[in-house]
């Protein structure tokens, strides 16, 4: 009982709030070789449904970049079943897969969803998947065939179902806002007169944190999106800046400035156990955990300008891995510790790189001028990261090899500090 | 879990619905005892007793006060305070000492060209270089908490020299306007 109230309760603030005023919309700009062709089927029975499941399976799937629709169009009956399906016309089609499904009402009101991914030129099966849904969740249940389609063809786990998290300045506003992989569903988390920056996903992407700036001065804030709550993490005499969750979750790595300096402490989730892992009279900030937990990435001017090093995470002597160029800045390191993405200054223009870490070779993504935030989608396939366009703030993804390019914005207003959220399970 | 996720944002929405609003413009409100000891002295005898409320001039509010100025401006990439703002801060730093239960928060400021946090540490370090320079000068550690805005309050929001030279600075706020 006391949970349908709060089911009950919570749509209605839902209604109340409604989607955030104005939403993501992307814009792909660059295409990339080597893409799978397929075929998405309009699911049997899908007009039941109250958003198109096809369109945005397709949507997603085109996003990355990695596959090539083929036109699905001509099919009389819409098969459900692998028997129903000409194979040999979708091989003229020159197509490698194509995804069937059919959709049914069931008694509760709700919808079952049953789909199946087949390889053509074996014409087998490769995925088969049902879901029962509400009707709010459709496109919840589109990005996750999305996922599936992706994983089985392409080996690597799909991000269609994951979030971002940005912040909106407009008029003077700023919002910390929450929206699905494709800029839709968007939340306010949370809305101020003053600036948020640096928002972070816990692990297990249930919390955020950020630093506002409602107290006139930088705070490290920890907000929960399951409960709503949020807490203050660090609020020491001066700035407090930069949080990056350890891999466990159970710690941040943050910038204080309480001893003079900026420097990284490490601080449990609760605010408590503050210390200094860095000792430096210069400036050290924006850590970043690697995926092991072993190591933190940041950046630090004790060579002059600010390069981009690597500590231990206990402490001890850091190493410098940036050399090309006078300001390398905003280390985020690929969940397979791999590459690392960074913000580089070449001829005044910052512009999104990522350094191959075994080979040390250094590669410019973009060609735009004020890059800033990257942050890797947690397969590593694309990288999230702000710029501007047109004297706006805009968001933009780029693949990690630099060949597919997207633009995410928002009408009238200025996005940055994009931050990719993680996998979530179910 | 989608439902709790949903929820969870329904409360999200109340909550930052119900954060304050400040602005940046504090009030005036100076503690009331600070103002006596910087003021000038006056003639004692020459003037009738008045309200003393209606003689006295917020030094800090006074256009004609040096007090009254309130920023530092920087060169580009560096926190080296320029000669020309020793006055202003010598008449701070005297403020400060002069009133041991005033308080100042010093926000350091960058232009926006590059990273977000890199520019909150430089503009951290600006606000250090003022805090230290009013220490040498006579303020009380005590007194004075250095904090940086980064480049996310800038002053002028052009793409020009002029104008990031207006947002490279150092703005010193007295009790009651922070």
């Amino acid at each position: 009982m006391r949970r349908a109230i709060q089911h009950l309760i919570a749509a209605c603030l839902l209604l109340i709030a409604g989607a955030a005023r104005g939403q993501l919309t992307i814009e792909i700009t660059g295409g990339g070789g080597n893409q799978i062709p397929i075929a998405v089927l309009q699911f049997a029975g899908e007009a039941v449904l109250p958003a198109g499941m096809t369109d945005i399976i397709e949507a997603d799937l085109l996003r990355s970049g990695r596959f090539r629709m083929q036109y699905a169009g001509g099919v009389n009956l819409l098969p459900t079943e692998p028997s129903q399906v000409n194979f040999g016309d979708w091989k003229a089609r020159n197509t490698d897969a194509i995804a069937i499904g059919g959709v049914q009402r069931l008694p509760d009101g709700r919808f079952e969803v049953r789909f199946r991914l087949l390889d053509v030129p074996k014409q087998t099966q490769i995925a088969g998947v049902a879901f029962t849904l509400s009707a709010a969740q459709v496109r919840a249940t589109a990005h996750r065939i999305a996922d599936v389609i992706y994983e089985k063809l392409t080996g690597e786990r799909g991000v269609f179902s994951t979030r971002i998290a940005y912040v909106v300045k407009q008029n003077n506003r700023f919002e910390l806002r929450i929206a699905d992989a494709d800029g839709q569903g968007a939340q306010v988390a949370l809305a101020s007169r003053e600036p948020i920056i640096s928002p972070s996903w816990s692990p297990d992407g249930t919390r955020l944190a950020y630093v506002s700036f409602e107290s006139k001065k930088p705070v490290v804030y920890v907000h929960s999106l399951t409960t709503g709550q949020r807490h203050v993490v660090a609020n020491f005499r001066g700035s407090n800046s930069a949080p990056a969750w350890s891999p466990d979750g159970k710690q941040l790595a943050a910038v204080l400035s309480k001893e003079g300096g900026s420097q990284i402490y490490l601080i449990n989730a609760d605010g408590s156990n503050v210390r200094r892992i860095t000792e430096s009279a210069s400036i050290d900030t924006e850590p970043f955990f690697s995926a092991d937990g072993q190591f933190i990435y940041f950046t630090s001017d004790r060579g002059g300008g600010p390069q981009v090093y690597r500590m231990s995470a206990g402490g001890g002597d850091p190493a410098r891995i940036t050399f090309d160029g006078g300001y390398n800045v905003s280390p985020r390191l690929s969940a397979d510790g791999k590459t690392l993405a960074f913000v580089s200054r070449r001829d005044g223009r910052f512009q999104l790189a990522v350094m191959d870490l075994a080979s040390r070779q250094m590669q410019v993504l973009t060609d735009t001028q004020r890059d800033e935030s990257p942050s890797f989608a947690p397969n590593g396939t694309m990288i999230l990261y702000a710029t501007e366009v047109g004297g706006r703030g805009v968001l933009a993804a780029v693949s990690a090899d630099g060949r597919v390019k997207q633009r995410l914005s928002v009408q009238a207003a200025d996005v940055r500090e994009p931050a990719w959220g993680p996998f979530l399970e179910n | 879990m989608r439902k709790s996720l949903f929820a969870a944002f329904a409360l999200v929405m109340l909550y930052g619905c119900s954060s304050q609003e400040t602005k940046d413009e504090g009030k005036a409100g100076v503690e009331e005892r600070a103002p006596t000891a910087a003021q000038p002295a006056r003639p004692p005898a020459s003037t009738q007793p008045v309200q003393p409320s209606q003689v006295r001039v917020n030094p800090l509010k006074d256009p004609k006060n040096i007090l009254s100025k309130r920023s530092v401006f920087f060169d580009y990439d560096t926190d080296r305070i320029r000669d020309e703002f020793r006055p202003l801060l010598q008449a701070h730093a005297k403020y400060l000492a002069d009133n041991a239960g005033a308080k100042m928060l010093i926000q350091g400021n960058c232009d926006e060209r590059g990273s977000r946090e890199y520019n909150l540490a430089l503009g951290q370090r600006r606000a250090e270089a003022v805090r230290r320079m009013l220490v040498l000068m006579g303020a009380r550690e005590s007194q004075i908490e250095p904090v940086s805005l980064g480049e996310e309050k800038p002053r002028c929001t052009e793409q020009t020299e002029a104008c990031w030279a207006q947002n490279r600075r150092g703005d010193l706020l007295h009790s009651g306007e922070f």
